[in-house]
This record gives structure tokens, sequence and C-alpha cells, in this order.
């Protein structure tokens, strides 16, 4: 079998003692990371890259210790959405609506090691998949030419914009934002520069790790600086901590239904986690009816969204790996991680660079195992983790963004542009306009705008070869469906709000 | 349904002034059919066509920080601007440990855990990324130490 080979040659690359400790030191600090009140995954993996990138190590072991912490933030998130009604990040959210009423019941425990259990299944499950299901899609992308690019990237900022906000319009302009951005600097054909306005400091464009860590790192402390940190504080008590059996047992079937839906979520590009944990969670949810009672703190209604949630993440790693196309908020910065280690997704990466892709497999098999062993015993040292004042957590992330970003390039002008970034992203929160699409522009627009100008050089110009071939005639479909389709369910699946204390 | 009709207009003259400054993007004989300007108009059409949906089909206000929350926002955004430009001349610690303590400040306004935060926060942090990770981070000014 060339998977059993495949992953002999992934774990003996992962499993040397110097990757091993990487992973487990990753597990622990993304464990942390993740639970602390107001950082999740995507801006705790942000600003850890800049400083990764410096450190020097080589593209596998960063990949091992990022990929590490990456999961260990979403484990550690959930510890945040149980205990405090907080969630880290937005596939979160799901994990609240049962997680919080059931430790607010005294249960604080048994929901966190359910909830631990729910991930492990959920991720261990995605990552099979992704073994199984992405060498089979690198072949499928072998026949992508640029026009099925272009396609494919207008899908996933169709469907990312569709599910990211409640306005399409809002969407659409923080993709082109982002797209924007990612024009300035100097032309990759012509080698002519574009859009820099003169500035000397714009002829290398703008560095996408500036703009990660800005609108994710630096935006989360100026929202905190209006709240003046109000919302974390500790108001359940976590006491003896022993494996709930059989609420596990109880939710087996559970988990599996909601493993599957959440991988296939996570395929979609642009979907993500979000739709992953919102679909496992409804879906459980109308399986059990009306006397599930789903949103008082039954086992189901966290197990749900917790595997959901990881599988998405696990299955966001398909499109992102195969096409280079990000599914989430959190694969984008895995999508930028990536580019910083000079490693480019796509279908070649499976033929010419097997030992990235399965070492990555490898050690997110080795960082599930690990996470799930180290979150039972350890779930207590994590909780103690949700009391650090936002007083001393913020100006700490402020400053390790800093020290990050200026270690890349030693100039004040990132750090500035990293500032602006942050006050931007400050804007686009208020005004409910996602910053993942930013994101997602900046990192893709260079990409898409190349896939465009070769598909017109190999046509000479002529446009209907953007639709000449059936999957690029599907993707416009699926694009055109992606964006207009969630204006039209809103009415009918209307997201869930927070419980309210 | 303010804020989002003058954020409609900012997108929107942003946008024109990016398409009028796109179509100044000199080409070179590398010629090809789309050519350096096509894609950002593109983009800059896209976002006229989003703002005026914002102008015309705007969404409720959010709700917007209140003058004291505005405040501590510009004093936080100032003192990142500024040690942005005092991190090089001035070495690590010290403007660390000012920017930290303001910032603290601005979250939870008692002066001296805030002080002793963003002392704590610029010794720890040094030590922790000069020793431990070793990246290249001067602790005080040449001046100080006497030497380069």
């Amino acid at each position: 079998m060339d998977i059993f080979s495949n992953l002999a040659l992934g774990f003996s690359i992962a499993l040397s003692p110097y990757t091993l400790m990487l992973a487990v030191a990753g597990c622990f600090l993304g464990t942390i990371i993740g639970a602390l009140p107001g950082l999740g995954p995507s801006n705790g993996v942000a600003i850890l890259i800049p400083i990764t990138f410096t450190l020097g190590l080589d593209a596998t072991s960063a990949l091992v210790l990022m990929t590490s912490v990456y999961y260990g933030a979403m484990y550690g998130g959930r510890i945040s959405s149980i205990l405090l009604n907080i969630p880290g990040d937005e596939p979160a959210l799901m994990t609240t609506l049962d997680g919080y009423p059931m430790a607010k019941g005294g249960r604080a425990g048994d929901a966190l090691v359910l909830s631990g259990v729910a991930s492990f299944v959920g991720a261990l499950l995605a990552t099979i998949g992704l073994m199984m299901l992405a060498p089979l899609l690198a072949r499928v992308a072998f026949l992508f030419g640029p026009a099925e690019y272009f396609a494919l990237y207008l899908l996933a900022f169709c469907t990312l914009g569709g599910m990211a906000s409640s306005n399409q319009a809002k969407a659409a302009i923080a993709s082109c934002i982002g797209l924007a951005i990612a024009m300035i600097g100097v032309d990759n054909n012509s080698g002519m520069p574009r859009l820099t306005g003169g500035s000397l400091h714009l002829m290398d464009g703008v560095d996408f790790l500036v703009a990660i860590v800005g609108l994710f790192a630096v935006t989360e402390v100026f929202s905190f600086i209006e709240s003046k940190g109000k919302s974390s504080s500790l108001g359940v008590k976590l006491d003896k901590v022993t494996i709930p059996w059989k609420d596990i047992f109880e939710t087996k079937w559970t988990m599996l239904r909601a493993s599957g839906i959440g991988f296939i979520a996570g395929i979609l590009p642009g979907a993500g986690a979000s739709l992953g944990s919102f679909l496992a969670y409804m879906s459980e949810k109308s399986i059990a009816g009306k006397d599930g009672g789903f949103g008082t703190g039954v086992p189901k209604g966290i197990a749900a969204p917790e595997a959901g949630n990881n599988s998405a993440a696990g299955g966001a790693l398909v499109p992102m790996l195969t096409l280079g196309v990000p599914g989430s908020g959190t694969t984008a910065v895995l999508l930028a991680l990536l580019m910083t280690l000079n490693i480019t997704p796509g279908p070649t990466l499976f033929t010419d660079r097997p030992e990235v892709v399965w070492g990555l497999i490898a050690s997110l098999l080795i960082a599930n195992v690990v996470l799930l062993l180290m979150n039972v015993p350890m779930v207590k040292i994590f909780v103690r983790v949700l009391s650090v004042p936002a007083w001393i957590l913020l100006p700490g992330v402020t400053m390790i963004s800093f020290v990050g970003i200026y270690s890349l390039s030693g100039s004040y002008f990132d750090l500035l542009l990293m500032i602006g970034f942050g006050a931007l992203g400050f804007f686009l929160r208020k005004l409910e306009i996602p910053t993942v699409p930013v994101i997602l522009g900046i990192l893709l627009g260079g990409n898409m705008e190349d896939a465009l100008r070769r598909a017109m050089v190999l046509s000479d110009g002529d446009a209907s070869y953007l639709f000449s071939s059936p999957i690029a005639i599907g993707l416009w479909i699926a694009a055109v469906l992606g964006f207009v389709a969630p204006m039209f369910l809103r009415r009918i699946l209307k997201k869930p709000e927070r419980v309210a204390d | 349904m303010q804020s989002d009709r003058i954020f409609g207009l900012v997108v929107l003259f942003v946008a024109l002034a990016f398409m009028a400054s796109a179509t100044q993007i000199q080409s070179s004989f590398l010629a090809d059919p789309v050519g350096p300007r096509a894609f950002p108009l593109m983009i800059g059409a896209v976002a006229v066509l989003s703002s005026l949906v914002m102008i015309f089909r705007p969404d409720p206000n959010p709700q917007w920080p209140t003058l004291p929350a505005w405040t501590a926002l510009l004093v936080a955004l100032a003192v990142l601007v500024g040690y942005a430009f005092a991190l090089k001349p001035l070495g690590f610690i010290i403007p660390t440990a000012i920017a930290a303590s303001v910032i603290s400040f601005q979250i939870s306004p008692r002066l001296l855990s805030a002080v002793l935060a963003g002392c704590g926060l610029s010794v720890g942090l040094f030590i922790l990324f000069k020793f431990i990770l070793d990246l290249g981070l001067v602790a005080f000014p040449s001046q100080f130490t006497g030497g380069g």
C-alpha cells in the first residue's frame, strides 16, 4: 500500500527525538495559547510565525512545531469556551452553547474531558481522511491549468466571503482590500513597480506576516483596550477531573457523524471550521429533536461541535495542501507559514517533497495523541492559565508581535504597517467586515493575478478560455453559488445566539 | 446606518484613487495580453460596486467606543507608533517597559501593577528572546554600554 509506505516515511521524520520534543513543546504551548482568553489558533499561530522563522529551524521541524501549536490551540480553545463562555475563535462558539451550561451545572471537568475526547476523535478521523483523499485530489489537481486556478481562487473568496459575513458586500470589500494590498510592489511579469506611491519601503510589497500579525494580534489588543478586559473572569469552579466513560460511550455515534460532517465542510475551499462545527451541532440537534435538550448542557451538544470543528480543521488541510487554497482563517495562517518556509503547496508538493507532506501528517497524528494524553491529566494546569489577567497578557502579546515582526526585517516601517493593520482591523471588526478575506487576498492575490495572466497568454487574450474546461465551469458555478446561496440560506439556518449569563 | 455609509464612501474614494493610480502603472517591453493594469482595475471595480451597496443598503450602526475608550485607544496607538520608532535607537528594554506599561494601564488603570507588568514583561521577554531563543536583540543603546 502506498499510504503505509508514505506514512512510514512520515513517521521516520516525525519520530526523531528532536522533532518529538518539538511536537510535545508545541502541543503544550499551543494549549496554553488556545486557553488564554483573547488568543485563539489564528492569532496565536500568527504571532509565533515570525519568531519561528527567525529561529532558523529547518522546514520540517518548523512545520511540526507550528502544526502542534495549531492543534494545541484548537484543544485549548475549548477550555475558555467551556469555563468562561468566551470562544477563542469563531468555530469554538458552538462549543459554548452546551459546554458553558454543563460547566455551570457543576460538571466542568466532565465537559472538558468529553470535549477533549471528541476533539481527538474528530482530528484523528480527519487526519485519516486527509491521508486517503489528499493524494487523490493532488492527482486531480495536476489537471488544473491557469484558468482552473483562477476560478478556484475566485471560489475560495466567494465561499469564504459568503460564510464569513452576514453581508456579501462587506465580504467583497474585505477581499478587495486584501487583493489590492497584494498588488503593491514590483510586478512579477513586467518587473515594474506598481502602486508603491514612490516609496522604496513598498517596492517589495507588503509582507503578509505583517498584515496577519497586525490584523489578528494588534486588533485584539485594541479591542481589549476598548472593553477594558472586562469579560475575562473565571465564573465556573473546576473540581476533581474524572473521565466520564458513560458520556463518552453514549456520544460515540454523535462524534462519528459530526466528524464526517465536519470533514466534508472543511474540504470545501473557503468554508472551513466554522461551518463544520455549525453543521455538526445543528444536525445533531435535529437528530436529537426537541427532547434532546440541546443548549442546556447535554454531552452530545459538546461532542458534536468539538468533533466537527477539529475534523473540519483537518479537512481544511486537504485543499490547502493539494491546491494551495486555505479553507479558513487558521489554515490561511498555516499557508502563510508554509510560504514563509518557502514551501509552495500544490499538487507538486506531493511528488516533489513527500517528506514534508507525510512528515506533516505524521506529526498531526502524533500531536493528536500527545494532546489527548496531555489534556486529561494536566487540564488543571491549563485552567490556571485562564486566570492570567488581561493587563499582563495583552501587553505581552503586543510586545511578542513587535519583536517577531522586528526580527524579520529590522525596519520600523514594517512595525508601523503592522500597527496600521491593527487599527484597520479594529474598524473592520466594528463594522462587521470580516478580516479573514483580507488575509486571504494578500496571500493569494499574486497567484490569482498570475493565473489570470498566464491563462490569457495561453489563449492570446481570449477571455472565453476562462470557461473552456468542465472543471473551470464547475468551479465558476460553485463560486457564484457559494456567494449567492448564503443570502437565501441565512434565513433558514440562523446561528444560535450565545448563551447569556 | 451612518457608519456604513461613511465607510462605504471612504472605500469608494479609495477604490477610485486606486483605479486612477492603477492606470498610471508603466508597462514594459515584456508585454502580455492582460498587462499589469487590468487586475488592479478589476479589483477596484468590484470594490466600487460593493461600496455602493454599502452606501445604499447600510447595516445598523455598530456600538462605537465611548469618548474615554477612544482616548485610551489613541494613547495606545500613539505609544505603539513611538515604540516602533524607538526600538532601534534605544534598545529593547527601556522602550518595551514603557510601551507595555502604558498598554497595561489602558486595559486596567492601576499604576503600580501596570508599571510592574511593563518592567516584568520587558525583562522577561528580553531574557526569553535573547538567551533562550537566541534572537538578535539589543538591550540598551550602545552609548549606555560604551561599545558598539
